[in-house]
């Protein structure tokens, strides 16, 4: 990974320097090791505090909608997956592709720090991967740990590694794609009784503290205005009791970015709550490939999304049981 | 002693949202036709049936109501020619989506009622009243903050 962060950072700075680009988009140090924070630099010196590792999770796509609408070139890192974001975003006319040059980096899976902590490192001061195995230094001694164990819950069931758009490359390593099903969670949710969905999420979702955090890192959720917002809605922030009641949020939520979600998974991995968020998008996912065909948001930058197109033999809402025609 | 409480038999609050064109025509039909549909159906007017959005069926749920149906024309009639078919598509997903969240199937229904379909309006109203009765009230899709200024 380190030969990989020199690469972007030599590159970023050559970008820079040469005038090509106004500012780069990538990830800086953040207070810890394994918090590096999404960033914009300017000049050269800003790079200093340029990194790559592990822990840069973050989807950047997002900062797109402000930055490219700026003056100048913008330069954006982005990994396999957060290209289907990206593609999304020019789709929907969110962002200004003109204005863009994007650098596809490349990804072997981010780690998550709730896991490695649970290995019993705490304070983490830095991580080598070598393959399946990574090395890890912290405060608290040394040790290493199965990648597989540790990987992000998006990286486990990675859409694949390849980059749906760019403009330039930077890849050392081959990538590997993730080795899970990424439904098997929602058909396991399937196969249960009503009660005992109901019960399931209202146990999830009662822990929500309408942080709006997945709301905010959504690329898919970019309205200037969310409905959300209103405080006279009477559902802008948390409920003063915790039956079950974020459930219009997170069901409207789930539901205006259907047919838009690109399975990025950034919703569950920033939910300080850890509910698992990415549950309700693919089960849209699922049951539009199921009633609609395969369709995976982000693939290209045209046509039409599942919910802005029909046809005449559609299925019957009535009808519909689990995502199938019963 | 006398039990005091008496239980009280329920009935049940419905939210209907018909269509201009074909079934709030349908249920004035059924009216002026001397068709009886049960008292407790609400209806609200709405320009298509594509004008609803799922967040009036949730907030319909969460202000009361046990049950949800939405009615508009037949496909392929639709007075804007295509409105019918993206309602179809996203009912079929977000009744779906419900049901995955433990919230009962029938609880929620489409119906395509024509402005010439009195009977059917009728028939179709007594019918749904009758399933939700049975079913019962709707405990999982209430929400006290949506409640509050009742």
């Amino acid at each position: 990974m380190r030969d990989v962060e020199l690469k972007m950072k030599e590159r970023a700075s050559e970008l820079l320097k040469s005038g090509e680009v106004a500012r780069v988009i990538g990830w800086k140090k953040g207070e810890f090791y394994h918090d590096p924070q999404p960033a914009s630099f300017e000049s050269v010196e800003e790079l200093n505090a340029f990194v790559y590792n592990g822990f840069c999770g973050a989807n950047l796509s997002k900062y797109l909608i402000q930055m490219s609408k700026k003056e100048g070139k913008t330069a954006i890192f982005l990994k396999p997956c957060d290209s289907y974001s990206f593609n999304q975003l020019v789709k929907e006319h969110r962002i200004v592709r003109e204005n863009i040059h994007v650098i596809a980096i490349e990804c072997q899976g981010k780690l998550d720090i709730e896991k490695i902590k649970a290995k019993g490192f705490d304070f983490v001061t830095e991580v080598e991967e070598n393959g399946d195995e990574i090395a890890v230094a912290s405060l608290y001694g040394n040790g290493a740990v199965q990648k597989d164990e540790v990987l992000l819950g998006k990286c486990e069931t990675c859409k694949g590694k390849v980059h749906q758009v760019k403009d330039e490359e930077i890849i050392l390593h081959e990538m590997q794609a993730g080795k899970k099903n990424r439904f098997e969670e929602v058909e396991k949710l399937e196969a249960m009784t009503e009660d005992e969905r109901f019960a399931f999420w209202r146990e999830q979702l009662q822990k929500c503290i309408r942080c709006n955090a997945c709301r905010n890192v959504c690329p898919a959720c970019s309205c200037l205005k969310c409905v959300f917002d209103n405080p006279a809605s009477g559902i802008a922030a948390k409920a003063n009791d915790d039956k079950f009641e974020e459930q219009l949020f997170h069901i409207i939520r789930a539901f205006h970015v259907s047919g838009r979600c690109t399975d990025c998974g950034e919703c569950s991995r920033v939910c300080p709550q850890n509910i698992p968020l990415h549950l309700l998008n693919r089960k849209f996912i699922k049951d539009i490939d199921g009633l609609y065909g395969e369709y995976q948001a982000g693939e290209t930058a045209e046509g039409k999304t599942p919910l802005t197109s029909y046809t005449e033999g559609d299925a019957e809402p009535n009808d519909v049981v689990n995502g199938e025609v019963r | 002693m006398q039990n005091v409480t008496e239980k009280k038999e329920f009935t049940p609050n419905i939210v209907a949202f018909c269509c201009n064109w074909c079934s709030y025509a349908g249920a004035d039909l059924a009216g002026s036709s001397r068709l009886s549909y049960p008292a407790n159906v609400k209806i609200i007017r709405v320009p298509c049936s594509c004008r609803v959005n799922p967040s009036f069926i949730l907030k319909a749920y969460q202000q009361g109501a046990d049950g949800v149906i939405l009615c508009g024309c037949h496909p392929g009639d639709c007075h804007y020619v295509t409105g019918n078919y993206y309602t179809r598509r996203r009912m079929s997903l977000l009744f779906s989506f419900l049901n995955y969240m433990g919230i009962e199937k029938e609880r929620t229904r489409v119906e395509w009622v024509s402005a010439a379909e009195g009977a059917r309006f009728s028939a179709v109203m007594n019918d749904f009243v009758q399933k939700i009765t049975e079913l019962g009230e709707n405990k999982r899709l209430t929400d006290l903050r949506v409640k509050e200024g009742e």
